[in-house]
């Protein structure tokens, strides 16, 4: 690429040394009175120019189109096409994206389905053992009538037998948890396919905008620059919140700043 | 601070709607409605006789900051107790959160200790 960008200054070049050392001579001529040499001078300039502009306007059409290639992009033909091969490269970008949304989502709710089976059974056999523990306590200080205990041996055979079933479930079901956490392996993949495809788009961008620049500079087009929209918009989970000043970096911050608004 | 009282929880994500439901039953609460946007959530309030709104702030539709203003407009529900939990950090919004009349702002992610402290804390202030 790097071959590639010194070509293109090349002709750029060619015409600023020729803009240079004809303006003197322009100078010189319009000074002496020699009109038709000069304007001779300055329809060598103009043709110079667009001789310039149609090779900088034939690259920048051909790296656009090898761009274009490169990532499959055929408006015509993505949407009906057949065969999968043929998908673009944006396209195959969002389904795999839609892939982590959807694997992601999916872990999720069985890890909650688990926990929410799971937590009413950890919260039964504390309740139960709680209440045998003070059971237990009268039998030891002999607070305990006969029939009294025969009840708590027949309650404590119950929790036994509870207590084996039910602790097999919470390590099967901590064990599920565990494998629904698989989706990270599979959904770190897909991103970072994805991160690299993105990091290409964006390279081959960055030429063109640097290929149309050349075209720019030719034709003396100035680009307005857009204002930065200012208001008040969700954003999503901030990145790299503890090196900006304008991103709260946790709980606390929040807390301070809402309480330095009063609150 | 009544345990029973009924309490709306809004998030565009089922999951996450799942977690603040559990949450909130681990504290005690277990009267909860869910709704994904503010456009579902607004005519809930407005008929449900709700008591206080946990909401999220980036939501497609109608957001969680729009939500809040509709609220604090509307003379029927303009004293409604406001919790956001939300994944925006910038400090201008936080403000502008506040500005708008948010009772209590958490940031994701977010402890299940942090979100009774929160409650906790707008209850005392209306009880009190």
């Amino acid at each position: 690429m790097t071959k590639d960008k010194n070509a293109s200054d090349e002709p750029v070049t060619a015409f600023e040394e020729a803009l240079k050392s004809q303006a003197n001579k322009l100078m010189s001529l319009v000074n002496s009175g020699d009109l038709s040499g000069a304007l001779a001078i300055i329809s060598e300039l103009n043709e110079t120019r667009d001789r310039t502009l149609y090779v900088e306007v034939g690259r920048l059409t051909r790296t656009l189109h090898e761009s274009i290639r490169n990532f499959h992009i055929d408006a015509a033909n993505s949407a009906s096409s057949a065969n999968k091969e043929e998908l673009s490269k944006i396209e195959d970008a969002s389904d795999r994206l839609a892939y982590v949304v959807d694997m992601t989502n999916k872990a999720a709710n069985k890890t909650l389905d688990l926990v929410e089976e799971t937590m009413p059974i950890a919260s039964d056999l504390s309740a139960e053992a709680e209440a045998l523990k003070n059971e237990w306590g009268r039998l030891k200080r002999k607070e305990m009538k006969p029939d009294e205990f025969r009840a708590l041996t027949s309650r404590m055979d119950v929790f036994l037998e509870q207590l084996c079933t039910d602790s097999n479930k919470v390590y099967r079901n901590l064990s599920d948890i565990l494998l629904a956490q698989d989706f990270q392996d599979l959904t770190g993949q897909v991103i970072n396919r994805v991160t690299g495809l993105v990091k290409e788009v964006e390279d081959n961008l960055v030429h063109l905008v640097r290929m149309a620049g050349k075209v720019d500079q030719i034709t003396g087009t100035v680009h307005e620059t857009e204002q930065q929209q200012s208001g008040i918009e969700g954003e999503g989970p901030q990145l790299k919140a503890e090196q900006r000043e304008d991103v709260v970096s946790g709980q606390d911050d929040v807390d301070d700043l809402l309480s330095s608004l009063g609150f | 601070m009544n345990k029973d009282m009924k309490i709306l929880v809004v998030d565009d994500f089922s999951t996450m709607r799942r977690i603040i439901k559990n949450l909130l039953r681990d504290l005690g609460f277990t009267n909860t409605d869910e709704a994904d946007d503010g456009n579902s959530a607004l005519p809930m309030l407005q008929t449900g006789k709700y008591d206080f709104l946990v909401t999220d702030w980036n939501m497609p539709g109608m957001t969680g900051i729009d939500l809040l203003r509709n609220v604090r407009a509307d003379e029927n529900l303009k004293s409604l107790p406001v919790l956001m939990v939300t994944a925006e950090a910038k400090r201008d919004q936080i403000v502008a959160a506040a500005q708008a009349g948010v009772n209590g702002y958490v940031v994701k992610p977010f402890t299940a200790a942090v979100l009774k402290e929160k409650i906790e804390k707008i209850f005392e202030r209306i009880d009190s």
